[in-house]
């Protein structure tokens, strides 16, 4: 498409998805994302849990800490995941699922 | 240590993660100059693939080696940590049902030499890539893949001390003929280009069908009471979400370099999600009827992770010119029907398998009628009904000795339908220097008719076996009363009636029954 717009496209509505074993640390992400992304949904399975998102869904290292009572840093998120649906946006702050152009 | 200690340097502000991931995979490289670039790296260019700037490569975890090593490292601690505990509380007894332990058969000898394999391939696709991105990838993905190897079979070797059939897992992956299906699917990979290798098993394989098989075995091992399985098994499947994202990335990045990549790329998608498919002929029947706990039907998995979540990859990728893979609507029609024609063909042949085969038992016949209410009852139950009723007559399972025919190149057998009548067996056949091939479905059909100089050559075992390549050395076909079924057996390096054949005669059912103390015999049949 050629044409261009200055108002930013709808963004994309495309549904995203993370799963987690289930284990301590997780259970405080898991809170932590319900929290940050109201539209989240919770799925339990056999050790697993498997959060689905429409459009985006972020996990913010401030709202872990807070639950965890420690610091935590993003990338311990490597421990605890199972599986995910959508383009990664990482920092050392955030945590993004998002479909979308590479950044 | 000097007693007048200068006051501390000021420490330097820490790195931020995507600086950090920048250092180790900026500048590492260089232009070669005693050797032209083309002659070090020789195989990146002659699929077609065309890159113009490698610095577009970006691993979106940005993972540095030593954040590799320090999680990989706390990944081996809690995995061995639970092996442990597992043998020292004698875990092997908290499964659900003897049964559950042919699963992990099916697991240790399909798919723990896949991961050694994946460990083969991404070092010679590391190696080929002038891209120091990718290679930095390629290489992590290397070791991750040995690991998930050892770490499988270390975690089920425990079971081989009680169980039959684990004993030789490498052995049976190179000769058994239903492994010949995975077995052929990755060698297919990995000798193909290295684009194509990333193409097929990091994106294919690993991001749109990987969460049909680790996600639901190690859900059902968890349902099952197998803790030291869902570890290993999560534990995989952590780096496996690194892999997944590689897979995204690198087809989104051959995408952007060059508008001729599309139509490659696109064959690529369509041939390795077929291949993947077939492959997952397996895991079907795993779900449907070889956990005795089941955690949700192929048809429901198939639904989840194809339809809905690579349904959503697929709208993703349209930007780039990218549609759904070719044929995947025949996985879709064929989605109540799979496991059914699965588990019927290992009922035929599971005297010849590497693990004990049964007939459901009538619950679970009423679960797969739930949850298959359009095809279970009116062509499948019957069918099991009176394989069911034969063994109550027989004492034994009904068993094929007529070796089916293979598909050229997924190499299962052709038990599958025709997509739109689920009554009329799937054949498809093509001619090539004068030879005729079969296939199993138009999607394999179409592999084999644009590559016919590979899979020519394929090894499908049931044709080794009447060529007289599967006995062990020293047998003598012409020899008076010579059973080839039992040198084949001998061949594969498993013994009847205990590696393979029917679970309710076998030594797993009677020991299982004589360490639990459990009875298994069913309601009807005592009360018979």
């Amino acid at each position: 498409m050629s044409t261009t717009t200055t108002t930013p496209a709808a963004a994309s509505r495309t549904p995203v998805f993370i799963a987690l074993q289930t284990n301590d640390i997780s259970r405080s992400i898991v809170e932590a994302i319900v929290a940050d992304n109201p539209e989240a949904t919770v799925a339990e399975f056999p050790a697993m849990i498997k959060i689905d998102a429409p459009g985006r869904l972020v996990i913010r290292r401030a709202s872990v800490e807070e639950r965890l009572g420690r610091r935590w840093d993003v990338q311990e998120l490597h421990l605890s995941l199972i599986s995910l649906a959508g383009g990664i946006d990482e920092t050392d702050d955030e945590f993004t699922l998002q479909w979308g152009a590479r950044a | 240590m000097n007693q007048a200690t200068p006051a501390a340097p000021k420490t330097a502000k820490r790195l931020g993660i995507k600086e950090r991931y920048a250092l180790m995979t900026r500048g590492l490289g260089w232009e070669t100059t005693y050797q032209a670039m083309d002659d070090v790296f020789p195989y990146d260019q002659f699929e077609g693939i065309k890159i113009h700037d490698w610095d577009k490569w970006e691993d979106p975890f940005r993972l540095t080696m030593d954040a590799y090593w320090k999680f990989q490292g706390e990944k081996e601690k809690k995995l061995y940590a639970i092996i442990d505990a597992f043998q020292q509380n004698q875990g092997q007894f908290n499964i659900s049902d003897p049964r559950y332990i042919n699963t992990l058969k099916l697991f240790l000898t399909g798919i723990s030499p896949l991961e050694y394999a994946a460990h083969r391939g991404y070092a010679i696709a590391g190696r080929a890539f002038r891209g120091v991105g990718a290679r930095v990838a390629a290489q992590m993905q290397s070791i991750d893949e040995l690991r998930h190897a050892q770490t499988q079979f270390h975690t089920i070797s425990h079971f081989n001390k009680y169980f039959n059939g684990l004993h030789d897992p490498q052995h049976m992956h190179d000769r058994i003929w239903y492994l010949s299906v995975p077995k052929s699917y990755f060698e297919d990979a990995m000798t193909a280009g290295p684009f194509e290798f990333v193409t097929a098993i990091s994106f294919s394989f690993e991001y749109v069908l990987t969460n049909l098989l680790f996600m639901p075995f190690m859900s059902g091992a968890a349902f099952n009471g197998d803790m030291a399985t869902v570890t290993f098994g999560f534990s995989a499947q952590s780096d496996e979400s690194r892999h997944m994202t590689l897979g995204l990335e690198v087809v989104k990045f051959m995408l952007e370099q060059d508008p001729d990549n599309v139509p490659i790329i696109q064959r690529w998608v369509d041939k390795w999600f077929w291949r993947g498919y077939r492959l997952l002929t397996l895991v079907s029947m795993m779900m449907d009827y070889m956990l005795p706990k089941r955690v949700m039907s192929w048809a429901e998995a198939w639904e989840m992770y194809f339809e809905k979540n690579g349904g959503a990859l697929f709208e993703d990728l349209a930007r780039y010119g990218i549609r759904l893979p070719k044929y995947h609507e025949v996985a879709s029609k064929e989605k109540d029907r799979l496991s059914h024609e699965a588990w019927a063909t290992f009922n035929n042949y599971g005297h010849a398998a590497d693990f004990n085969t049964w007939v459901p038992q009538p619950d679970e016949l009423d679960w797969l009628s739930e949850k298959y209410p359009n095809t279970f009852d009116k062509h499948y139950r019957p069918r099991f009904e009176w394989l069911a009723e034969y063994e109550k007559k027989n004492g034994k399972m009904w068993r094929n000795d007529t070796l089916p025919m293979l598909c050229q190149v997924c190499q299962v057998p052709a038990i599958f339908t025709e997509p739109d009548d689920p009554t009329r067996i799937c054949l498809r056949e093509s001619s090539y220097l004068g030879l005729k091939y079969h296939f199993c479905s138009d999607g394999c059909k179409d592999i084999f008719d644009h590559e016919p100089e590979k899979y020519v050559q394929a090894w499908l075992p049931v044709h080794q076996i009447y060529q007289g390549n599967c006995f062990p050395e020293g047998a003598d076909p012409t020899a008076p009363g010579f059973n080839p079924l039992a040198e084949v057996l001998k061949y594969y390096h498993l013994t009847p009636g205990a590696d393979s054949g029917d679970f309710n005669t076998s030594p797993d059912r009677r020991n299982w029954e004589h360490w639990t103390g459990e009875d298994l015999t069913l309601p009807d049949v005592k009360a018979a």
